[in-house]
């Protein structure tokens, strides 16, 4: 009896942990951030600046409120995991096993056998996508609506999708600029960097273009409240009636459609792309012939 | 004469704006065939659902690129580049 007492008290305590970043997140905008006057998109804004005589780093909501998001994630990760057995079904284990399975169905799916070892990675960017979007539920500043974010993914996708490029030989990875023609070897390498700027702008642009209608859309209705119900006496004249109802339906699509949607497609085309970099049948032929060499030269 | 050039900083602001937007055209025609397709093939394999909406999705994605693109032109457009333009011709003039 004693000993469920304290599993659940570290049930609590770890649930409670999943939800306080987000609390922090909220006490931090309210404390710090001034609210904006009208239609303003002024992109993040600055807690303080790192000075760190080389260089000065501006620490702002899109990094602190991306923390948010690791630390609730890391604890919700810690809660669904937490005193799982073979064997007993809890609720907990049976979500934790079905998201683990789901994830690695939809890597073998898509990559194939050889990359099922990137299962936690497409899982920690596609979490870590949603979750940052979904704060703009809360009123938070989602981190993914900030290109430097969006944009630094991209660029852990580029280097990913490099590696496995250079896995068939640095002589191939150059040589295939060249395809199927020397002549078109600028676009090549144009298409080669458009796949990160496109990936980190899709992301970016979607999120945004969400924040920027849900600010233009409440800005509207309120302007139009004041027009209609202006000439009701007192405070209650001022407060904008119409605003009630109508965002909460854009905010369906914009933030929870658009946000979950928006991480999956980061998430496919990662897998995708990285994927389709790999060439395994040059890369068994070149290990094959190492270890011929190899086999020649040591005999 | 600073007020003059500040009305058409932010009026050519907001044409360049408008007229990016023009490119919305290509991916709003782009994605309503896509799911036509996909409305297509669902009826033709009722069976093949799912994985036809996750290609499908994937493809809108992807054709939405040039339509984000402008997009993103025309916010920093709107609400980056007139800011900046009359910060450097009020600093400019005095």
């Amino acid at each position: 009896m004693k000993g469920k007492k304290t599993f659940r008290a570290v049930d609590i305590i770890l649930l409670s942990m999943v939800f306080l970043p987000i609390l922090a997140g909220i006490a931090l905008k309210v404390l710090y951030v001034p609210a904006p006057e009208g239609i303003d998109v002024t992109g993040a804004f600055i807690f303080f600046t790192a000075e760190l005589g080389f260089a000065s780093i501006p620490i702002t909501e899109a990094q602190v409120n991306s923390w948010l998001v690791i630390i609730s994630v890391f604890f919700l990760c810690l809660y669904l995991t937490h005193g799982i057995r073979a064997g007993v079904s809890t609720r907990r284990q049976l979500a934790a096993e079905w998201a683990v399975e789901k994830c690695e169905g939809l890597i073998s799916e898509n990559m194939g056998e050889h990359f099922s070892g990137f299962a936690p990675f497409i899982a920690a960017v596609m979490v870590l996508s949603a979750l940052s979007s979904l704060m703009s539920l809360f009123g938070l500043f989602p981190p993914t609506s900030d290109l430097n974010v969006a944009a630094g993914w991209a660029i852990l996708v580029f280097i990913l999708i490099t590696y496995y490029k250079m896995k068939c030989g640095p002589v191939n990875y150059l040589k295939s600029f060249a395809q199927p023609v020397p002549f078109l070897t600028p676009l090549n390498v144009i298409s080669e960097v458009a796949t990160p700027v496109s990936m980190a702008f899709r992301h970016f642009g979607n999120i945004l273009s969400g924040t920027v209608v849900s600010a233009l859309v409440a800005a509207g209705l309120q302007g139009l409240s004041h027009a209609l119900l202006g000439w009701l006496p007192g405070k209650l004249g001022e407060i904008p009636f119409l605003q009630i109802g109508l965002p909460a339906v854009l905010s369906v699509y914009f933030d929870l459609f658009s946000s979950v949607l928006q991480a999956f497609i980061f998430a496919m085309l990662t897998m995708l792309y990285v994927a389709g970099a790999f060439d395994y049948e040059t890369y068994s032929k070149r290990k094959e012939k190492k270890s011929n060499k190899s086999v020649t030269y040591g005999g | 004469m600073l007020e003059l050039a500040i009305g058409i900083i932010l009026g050519c602001c907001a044409l360049g704006a408008g007229l990016a937007m023009i490119a919305g055209i290509g991916p709003g025609i782009g994605e309503g065939n896509a799911v036509a397709k996909a409305c297509e093939a669902i009826g033709r394999q009722p069976e093949s659902r799912s994985q036809v909406t996750t290609t499908m999705l994937m493809g809108c994605a992807v054709a939405e690129t040039t339509g984000l693109y402008a997009l993103i032109i025309a916010i920093f457009l709107i609400f980056v580049v007139p800011g900046r333009f009359v910060r450097l011709l009020v600093e400019n003039i005095h």
